[in-house]
Formats: structure tokens, C-alpha cells, sequence
């Protein structure tokens, strides 16, 4: 049985139907990435005044990463335009191209969340905070029958709204050296994890949902690069379709990190 | 909307989002990374320029 209209245009929509799948699939990914964002707005001007972090993450990092998908967002153009003029060879470069930026971007993300986990805030019994990164527990560490000891690499502050701007230049001034805090001493440890607070659990949702589709972009695309040859000597003109609605579907992902850098990295 | 359509969008969008860090660049007393930013968003720009006319046979539908 042929399905009809992978490549040619339904009179109807005027568009092959795979192209009218994805944007119905894309216009219910707004609606979900749209509903994030409105929990992000919700949260940030409910929280308490001086009470939302600023400067929490690396910039250049998100810098790298937006320029990252920006470049993969071109390699997926030039994979289909390279499918337009019947240049397979192109089509394997560029998309080679997408995959290895798409996994770049992908790494430096794990990199930027095993930084968040390792990253400590402890409440000191003397009303105090210890902040920094993990250097090491001592082996019988243990805080539920308090022994041991945690060393962090950070500083210790009076009030806990000193940690919330990390762009103030009291914390630009900041001098941080490594504190052995024993077990005794601390009231609560709790890494910078999605629980820690409102900022990272909507900075965990939102990219982690977009690294996920990062990730299921990226097994498409492989799967396009690596098997797709078969149709493109039978069908190249549908395949060519399908670079087409991959690349739609990349794009859009491009788009909402273009969103979500500035309001989580620079705000 | 073709591939063609939607990637004019998303150069259009990363211009004004080069223009925006750069315009955070500057307010927050960094000058190179300002410097930088009008730079990409002028190379932005002109790939913009390059992309639509090679594609200029391609539709927008």
C-alpha cells in the first residue's frame, strides 16, 4: 500500500502531510514550553523580594551552548539544502556536523549540572551558611549520627540572601578557601539539586526537558545520517522531506533555548 | 512554513538575541563581551542575507 502525499503537496493543506504532522506536534510543544515559561514568570514574581538568585550560572558555558545549536541549526539547513540538490556526500557532512554539535551541547550541559550537584549550601548551627563545592566527606561521615567532617571549597556568609547575587560586588569580593565544617556543626546540607529551591527547579525542568529533546532530535537525525541511504537511492525525494521535518523540529528546539538563555542565564 | 521560512525566523530572533546580550554585555561593565556581541549579531546578519539568496528558489510554504 502507497501512503499518499510524502511528497506531494495534499490539495487541501497545500503542504505533504508529514510537514502538517510536525507542525501540529510543534504547536503542542509551544503549548508545553509555553506553560514552563508561565511557571517561571509565576514563580519569579511571587518570590520574596532579594530572594531570587542571580548569577547562578556560568554564562560563557550558556554562551558556548547557544552558539553550539545556533551552528547546528545551519548544518541542519545546508543537510537539507545539500538533499535539494541531490548531494548525498553534503547531506552526511553537514548532518555529521549536527550530530557532533548536538552532542557537545549535550556534554556541556552534564557538566553544568554535576557542577549544580556538587555545589553545597549548609546551614551552620551558629546561624551561619557555608557555600561552595564539595572537596571531600571525611569516610565516617555520616549526618544523622553527626560524625565527621565535609570539606567545601567556598566561604561562609551571615545571611543567606548573600548567596542569592553572586554579581554584587560583595560577592564578586569574595574570598573562597577550603572549610572543613564537622558534622556537629551543621543544621541542614543540601546540594543546588531541583530541590534546593524555586529558581533551580524551574532551571532543572526547563533544560532538562530541553536536553531531552535535544537528545531524541539527535537519535532522529543519527538515524537519518546512518541508515538513510536506502531510501535516498529509491526515494529521494521523500527523503528529502523527512530532512525537511527533522529540520523543523531542530529549529524549534533551537528556538526555545534562544528563549531560555537569556532568561535563565542573564536575568 | 518551510525549513526556508522557519530558519528566517530563528536568524531573525538570534540577531535580536546578539543585540540583546550585547546591550547586557555593556550595562554589566564588560566591553569586549558587548564588542562581541554587535559582532555576531552583525555576522548574523549577513549570513541572513547570504542563506535567503541562496535559497532564493526555495518556497516559503
Amino acid at each position: 500500500m502507497e501512503i499518499p502525499y510524502t511528497v506531494q503537496n495534499r490539495p487541501d493543506t497545500g503542504i505533504y502531510n508529514a510537514k502538517l504532522g510536525i507542525w501540529l506536534f510543534l504547536a503542542s510543544e509551544v503549548m508545553l514550553f509555553g506553560g514552563l515559561f508561565s511557571a517561571y514568570i509565576l514563580l519569579r514574581v511571587g518570590a520574596e523580594p532579594g530572594m531570587w538568585p542571580h548569577g547562578w550560572l556560568n554564562v560563557t558555558l550558556g554562551t558556548v551552548n547557544t552558539l553550539l545549536l545556533a551552528l547546528s541549526a545551519i548544518t541542519t539547513l545546508l543537510a537539507w539544502a545539500a538533499c535539494k540538490v541531490r548531494d548525498f556526500t553534503k547531506f552526511k557532512i553537514f548532518h555529521a556536523c549536527t550530530i557532533l554539535l548536538a552532542l557537545t551541547f549535550l556534554g556541556i550541559k552534564s557538566y553544568e549540572y554535576h557542577d549544580k550537584l556538587i555545589h553545597y549550601e549548609i546551614a551552620l548551627a551558629n546561624g551561619k551558611f557555608a557555600d561552595g563545592h564539595l572537596v571531600e566527606k571525611s569516610a565516617d561521615f555520616d549526618l544523622a549520627k553527626k560524625t565527621g567532617t565535609v570539606t567545601l571549597h567556598g566561604h561562609i556568609v551571615e545571611d543567606r540572601k548573600e548567596l542569592m547575587d553572586l554579581r554584587s560586588p560583595e560577592a564578586q569580593a569574595a574570598k573562597h578557601d577550603e572549610i572543613t565544617i564537622a558534622a556537629t556543626d551543621i543544621k541542614k546540607m543540601e546540594n543546588y539539586g531541583p530541590k534546593h529551591n524555586t529558581f533551580t527547579a524551574i532551571y532543572f525542568t526547563l533544560t532538562g526537558l530541553h536536553a531531552l529533546h535535544i537528545l531524541g532530535g539527535t537519535v532522529v537525525i543519527f538515524y537519518f545520517w546512518a541508515f538513510g541511504g536506502a531510501m535516498w537511492k529509491t526515494d529521494p525525494e521523500r527523503f528529502t522531506n523527512r530532512i525537511e521535518v527533522s529540520g523543523l523540529f531542530w529549529h524549534f528546539v533551537d528556538l526555545v533555548w534562544i528563549f531560555l538563555f537569556p532568561v535563565l542565564y542573564l536575568t | 512554513m518551510s525549513l526556508k521560512a522557519f530558519h528566517l525566523i530563528f536568524v531573525t530572533l538570534l540577531t535580536a538575541l546578539s543585540f540583546g546580550c550585547a546591550a547586557w554585555a555593556f550595562q554589566s561593565g564588560s566591553v569586549l563581551w558587548g564588542a562581541t556581541g554587535i559582532a555576531a549579531g552583525i555576522f548574523v546578519i549577513v549570513y541572513g542575507i547570504y542563506f535567503l539568496k541562496k535559497l532564493k528558489n526555495v518556497s516559503y510554504l
